[in-house]
């Protein structure tokens, strides 16, 4: 099956571990992966700011970069939601809405795509530790994907999964939210990392590394000894 | 009380609640009780997200067809004796209100479901002709008493007040000589509101749906006293936001449901009120006169546009509830009587962007709002919308924010120049760098490295590693 890759910007340029692992992960379970060099970013940055036509010019980008793929995949909940939104903001545009509508449809979260599309449960991975995930709210309320990150961890050998209590609630990320809004946003990652320490996880794993970067960035600072972990890095362990 | 609360710029709100350790605790512990009880009551009920369809529709359906059914409602108030009242501004309502109050020689004004009444500001208008106004619900009453403190919750107005400082407050203002316990608090609220029940002559009301094909309105309330607010004295005003209404009983019955189970996490509330005009003949109780006031005060200008759908609102605050923001800031931050996630849509459509730009941004997008409204409307895009307006119609962005933002447009509308310009953020980056990370970053990065560690860009970019793969066909 040939994949296209979506890495996103943030992992692109700063986390590019776990875009490589992402990579691995895909070929090990059989997939030829491409990754059309034109992608730039979702859009969402300028999208959630209220910059609508220069995120659509992003976004424009990426249906021209995707325009051949068969299947995207992509490794963060929140910019695969962000082009299941292009059909509703093209939404009356002849040039852009049949493309968007395309891009739509054959775009998957990275763990969606494991579980729904290649039907993968168990790939393999073992990771010793004890960790909790973080539910990133655009992944789980925006796009639905709920299910397939914590049924993949599930199998990891070695790994003890402790739900994260109080789950449902935002880590203050929220985009430019975290430096426009900084000390709310401070208060909601500590509410989280506090959440974290409770159940006594030596892993925090997550599927959106704009999340990720938040929560661990706030970690380093705090000296906490907590390692962040992106789920395609954690499936991607074998010993 | 305006909607506007008076009580200073929005940072300097947002830092002394941030502050109050008390309301935090408050609030949080109200959201996470809240939580449990409110799936509990969903997962009773069975089939929520048909239920949630299904009251969208409805509210859907009433507004665009607002005109007809505020046609029939008047109509059917008219014949059962009511008088009806369009008031398109809060001038308009007051002044009708006032009028009211003078030809009836009122001395005393008793009040339940004050929130729109709040809005429109009517407590000081009444006042200032010589009216004694009290506050019936225990929540506003406390507040009232306590020298007007602002509402913060639109479903429980003084939650950031725990029950000492309830005490205190009645130590100081009605000689209360008990404790703190909250039965014996009640208790003693409630003795002196019965005198003022008595001997009320106009009961004044808001609404939580007018039902068009009868002419009734209907009152949730789990403390009773809006029974006896409507039911002793002789002349009874009701004042309700122009789109709280709909067609039909049957309507009524979902939303009311909808609105029990996602305000309080109850099945239904202890009082459901409906009242179809005065007393008729033969009725036990009820007022002599009744008067209903639809109040528009800029609603009207939010039908047909791309917020129309704020006005689906039924006032649970399911969203309030949920709300990692307001969680930590509280109601008062808003600086507005509607807090959380409908306020920071509604007061800058009410209130206009002067006074509440920065509502909009205090929001994550954690669309926590959006999944829990009970009629679907989509808070966090109603959100993004107005920051959209305020960019491009009101011009109220940062000059630096424009500047990243054209910088965005220039780096991803084309994949050479987002190629070009993130090739050199490792060595734009460098001076910054220690121990692969930033601490303390330059320009817009200050406000992250404030709370937080920023990542060091990698030195090879994913697309570098995964091009040189292919060339040297690299095997795992």
């Amino acid at each position: 099956m040939k994949v296209s890759l979506f890495v996103t910007c943030l992992i692109d340029l700063f986390y590019t571990n776990a875009g490589k692992a992402t990579v691995e992960l895909l070929e090990r379970l059989g997939c030829e992966v491409d990754f059309p060099e034109a992608q730039t970013c979702c859009g969402q940055p300028a999208y959630n700011s209220g910059y609508v036509k220069e995120a659509k010019e992003a976004m424009k980008q990426m249906m021209r970069a995707f325009a051949h793929a068969d299947y995207v995949v992509t490794p963060s909940g929140s910019c695969a939601a962000m082009v299941k939104e292009y059909p509703h903001l093209f939404h009356g545009d002849p040039e852009w809405e049949e493309e968007a509508k395309r891009l739509a449809a054959k775009t998957y979260e990275l763990t969606q795509f494991l579980v729904d599309v290649l039907k993968v449960e168990d790939v393999g991975a073992s990771l010793h530790g004890r960790a909790t995930y973080h539910t990133s709210c655009h992944m789980t309320r925006l796009l639905g994907v709920k299910e397939a990150p914590l049924c993949l961890l599930k199998n990891v050998k070695g790994l003890e999964l402790v739900p994260l209590p109080n789950a449902h609630q935002c880590c203050g990320f929220g985009g430019t939210f975290s430096v426009k809004m900084g000390p709310i946003s401070e208060q909601m990652v500590d509410e989280k990392i506090g959440h974290i320490e409770e159940v006594d996880a030596d892993y925090l794993i997550g599927a959106d590394c704009g999340c990720l970067m938040n929560i661990g960035g706030r970690i380093e600072r705090l000296g906490k000894p907590i390692r962040v972990m992106h789920i395609a890095e954690v499936l991607n362990q074998r010993k | 009380m305006p909607m506007k609360i008076e009580n200073g710029p929005f940072w300097k709100r947002v830092e002394e609640n941030l502050q109050n350790d008390f309301m935090r605790e408050a609030v949080a512990g109200m959201q996470d009780r809240g939580y449990v009880r409110r799936l509990g009551v969903i997962e009773e009920l069975g089939h929520w997200e048909e239920w949630r369809s299904l009251a969208e529709q409805i509210r859907k359906h009433t507004l665009e067809n607002l005109d007809y059914y505020l046609m029939q409602l008047s109509e059917n108030v008219a014949k059962r004796g009511g008088h009806v009242f369009f008031a398109q501004t809060a001038e308009e309502a007051n002044d009708y209100i006032r009028r009211v109050a003078l030809e009836k020689q009122a001395k005393k004004i008793v009040k339940s479901k004050s929130m729109v009444t709040e809005e429109i500001n009517l407590n000081p208008v009444l006042e200032a002709i010589g009216c004694q106004v009290v506050e019936t619900d225990l929540g506003e009453y406390i507040l009232q008493i306590d020298d007007h403190d602002p509402p913060s919750h639109i479903v429980g107005p003084a939650l950031h007040k725990n029950k000492e400082q309830i005490r205190d407050v009645f130590q100081r203002k009605l000689g209360y000589t008990k404790s703190s316990d909250p039965v014996e608090l009640a208790r003693h609220a409630r003795e002196m509101l019965r005198r003022d029940y008595l001997t009320a002559d106009i009961g004044i009301t808001g609404c939580n749906f007018a039902i068009a094909e009868s002419g009734s309105i209907t009152l949730v309330t789990n403390e009773g006293n809006a029974d006896l607010v409507t039911a002793l004295p002789k002349t009874q005003i009701t004042v309700m936001g122009m789109e709280r209404i709909v067609p039909t009983f049957e309507e009524m019955e979902v939303l009311v449901s909808m609105l029990t189970r996602s305000a309080v996490g109850q099945k239904l509330t202890s009082y459901i009120t409906v009242l179809t005009g005065p007393r008729d003949e033969g009725d036990a109780d009820g007022p002599e006169e009744f008067h209903l006031v639809i109040v528009d005060n800029g609603r009207s200008s939010i039908l047909g546009t791309e917020f129309q759908p704020i006005l689906q609102c039924i006032r649970c605050a399911a969203c309030v509830n949920v709300c990692p923001v307001y969680r930590h800031i509280g109601g008062h931050s808003y600086g507005s009587i509607y807090s959380g996630p409908i306020g920071a849509v509604l007061s800058p459509l009410l209130g206009g962007y002067d006074d509440y730009k920065e509502l909009p941004y205090a929001s994550s997008l954690c669309a926590a709002c959006t999944e829990a409204c009970p009629v679907k409307i989509p808070l966090h895009e109603l959100l993004i919308k107005h920051r959209q307006i305020i960019v491009e119609r009101e011009g109220k962005a940062p000059v630096a924010e424009k500047l990243a933002m054209k910088a965005f447009r220039l780096g991803t509308a084309s994949s050479p120049l987002y190629r070009f310009g993130t090739k050199f953020a490792p060595s734009a980056f460098a001076p910054f760098v220690e121990d692969g990370r930033i601490t303390k970053g330059p320009g817009p990065l200050k406000a992250w490295t404030e709370s937080r560690e920023f990542p060091a860009p990698s030195k090879e970019r994913f697309r570098d590693w995964f091009r040189d793969r292919q060339k040297g066909g690299n095997p795992l």
